[in-house]
């Protein structure tokens, strides 16, 4: 397929990922926050975030994509915000922080994802203010001075303090090894998952190595050299750290890169599901659609109209002579009315068999 | 995804007059294992009160699928062997687009997945060179996969049909429906 450039998207990429350099100039307070030992991984997350940008908007563009995304928003905004501000965060503590709809599809693909899931979003939330430069942390200049005194460790976001912990304390134990705690998780999820890919027909089946098995390859990848590099400096005296430093380095840019081709996009994407979620509530309130076959109600009506729309914007006109549609139909009464001209067809014909 | 053993000369075919109703490929059909253990195909009665023909309805595989082009998430996908996928769970984000725009009824919202499902032809069998279950079960033939000629000569009277007419819009699809001999479509509405 001849690659052409969607200019829309790339414009709006561009400008996105010149705010974000603007942001690291000054969130690091003109570099001087900045840790340019992590030059790298921030021309990787610059790479990922125009992939990404570029992308979403490419796919927004999509007659039923924008159709959603319009309508999410305008809903999100409406006079009912309260009670639809309340949904989407119900949603998203529910789908998105936990993926409880993964649970009924089974335990241990809803913890594999739970954990992996998880062991990422907190791995982001620390990875990406820091190598931005937006995070850094400094000794306390009052308590450093005297080796005797205890010494205070300082935590600031774009600059300014936050907060502040003892060295030696449980919560700096905590924060020290925040990415080998997410390390784990992520391991842990991994091995659940590729348990499945090589247990479970289906999977086997379907899966494809660049689809399925990269992305757990690559996490698996990151999550070990990143303990790799605790476990130089806490065991080996970094005798290894720049082959440690080196392989996580290349396991996250690689990561980074793949994030808009490939399986994490729907990272990304997942939060539609919450615009979903408020189209159809939306829907119930303005009534639903009746099927003329089944007389029940089948879907809203707003959901069969637009429906209407966007199949017409992408070249499927179901309008039928009389003027309405088979999208009219349920998908029962679809069924039946197949079943029926089957049957009318075999009538005239004279055969019912042969 | 292994594809080395998928029958390119076998197809699936679909004659209602023969479906019985008794639902023997729903049983076998939750046995695919690319379902979880969920049927796929959908028996309903018609008009029971005045009929009694069945709708058995397996998906038709699209050659251009509504399911896929009004999928706001870009979750199915069709592919060489024009086999069109369900949704890929990763990204299905539960909107019933395809549900409600598939002309035959096909695809399902399994409400507590938050997920569309729907046949994808037994792909754990098929792309092993077996037959979808459905067809390997079904006691009348209704469902039938095969070779083109193995049909013709089964049915010499009726041939298999793969274009269908929904008011203006006319589908072309893998799978095909047994007409009788002559007939070029199905006008559905």
């Amino acid at each position: 397929m001849k690659f052409r450039l969607n200019r829309i998207a790339f414009v709006i990429a561009l400008g996105c990922c010149l705010i974000v350099v603007a942001l690291v100039f000054y969130g690091s307070r003109k570099l001087q926050n900045f840790d340019a030992a992590l030059i790298a991984y921030l021309f990787g997350t610059v790479f990922a975030l125009f992939g990404i940008i570029y992308r979403y908007c490419v796919w927004l563009q999509r007659p039923p994509t924008w159709m959603y995304f319009k309508r999410g928003w305008q809903l999100l905004f409406s006079k009912s915000f309260v009670e639809y501000a309340g949904l989407s965060v119900q949603k998203l503590v529910r789908n998105i922080a936990f993926q409880r709809f993964i649970y009924p599809r089974g335990k241990a693909r809803w913890w594999g994802h739970f954990l992996l899931a998880t062991g990422c979003l907190l791995a982001f939330s620390v990875t990406i203010p820091l190598t931005l430069g937006w995070i850094h942390f400094t000794m306390n200049p009052a308590t450093s001075i005297n080796p005797a005194d205890t010494n205070y460790y300082e935590a600031h976001v774009f600059g300014f303090k936050v907060m502040e912990f003892k060295l030696g304390s449980w919560i700096a134990f905590f924060i020290f090894h925040i990415l080998n705690w997410c390390s784990w998780l992520v391991i842990i999820g991994c091995l659940l998952f590729m348990r499945r890919r090589l247990t479970h027909a289906g999977q086997i089946a379907t899966q494809t190595f660049e689809g399925d098995w990269l992305p757990l390859i690559l996490l698996i990848g990151i999550s070990v050299t990143g303990l790799g590099l605790t476990y130089d400096y806490e065991f080996l005296k970094g005798t290894t750290y720049e082959f440690m430093a080196v392989t996580h380095a290349v396991t996250v840019i690689l990561f980074l890169i793949w994030i808009p081709f490939g399986k994490f996009f729907h990272i990304i994407q997942r939060p539609a599901q919450i615009g979903a979620h408020l189209y159809k509530k939306e829907g119930e309130k303005k009534g639903m659609a009746v099927c003329p076959h089944t007389h029940k109600p089948f879907a809203t009506q707003m959901h069969i109209n637009d429906l209407k729309t966007v199949t017409k914007e992408l070249g499927f006109d179901f309008t039928l002579e009389d003027g309405s549609s088979h999208l009219d139909l349920s998908p029962e009464g679809k069924r039946s009315a197949l079943a029926k001209a089957h049957l009318k067809a075999r009538e005239a014909s004279g055969h019912f068999f042969g | 995804m292994s594809t080395a053993y998928y029958k390119t000369e076998m197809e699936f075919f679909v004659d209602m007059q023969r479906c019985i109703g008794c639902k023997a490929c729903e049983a076998a059909c939750a046995e695919c294992e690319t379902n979880g253990q969920q049927s796929m195909i959908h028996v309903n009665y018609v008009e029971r009160a005045v009929t009694i023909q069945t709708t058995v309805q397996v998906c038709m595989h699209c050659d251009d699928p509504v399911c896929a082009n009004v999928c706001p998430a870009d979750a199915i996908s069709k592919d060489e062997f024009g086999v069109v996928h369900t949704a890929n769970t990763a990204r299905c984000i539960g909107c019933s687009n395809c549900v409600m725009a598939c002309p035959f009824g096909v695809p399902f919202k399994e409400e507590q997945y938050d997920m569309m499902m729907k046949c994808n032809m037994c792909y754990d069998r098929t792309s092993a060179g077996k037959k979808p279950m459905c067809a390997t079960v079904c006691p009348s033939q209704a469902l039938y996969y095969g070779t083109r000629e193995e049909m013709r000569q089964m049915r010499p009277n009726s041939v298999p049909v793969n274009t269908f007419q929904f008011g203006k819009l006319e589908v072309k699809t893998k799978v095909n429906i047994m007409m009788s001999a002559g007939s070029t479509m199905l006008k559905v509405d």
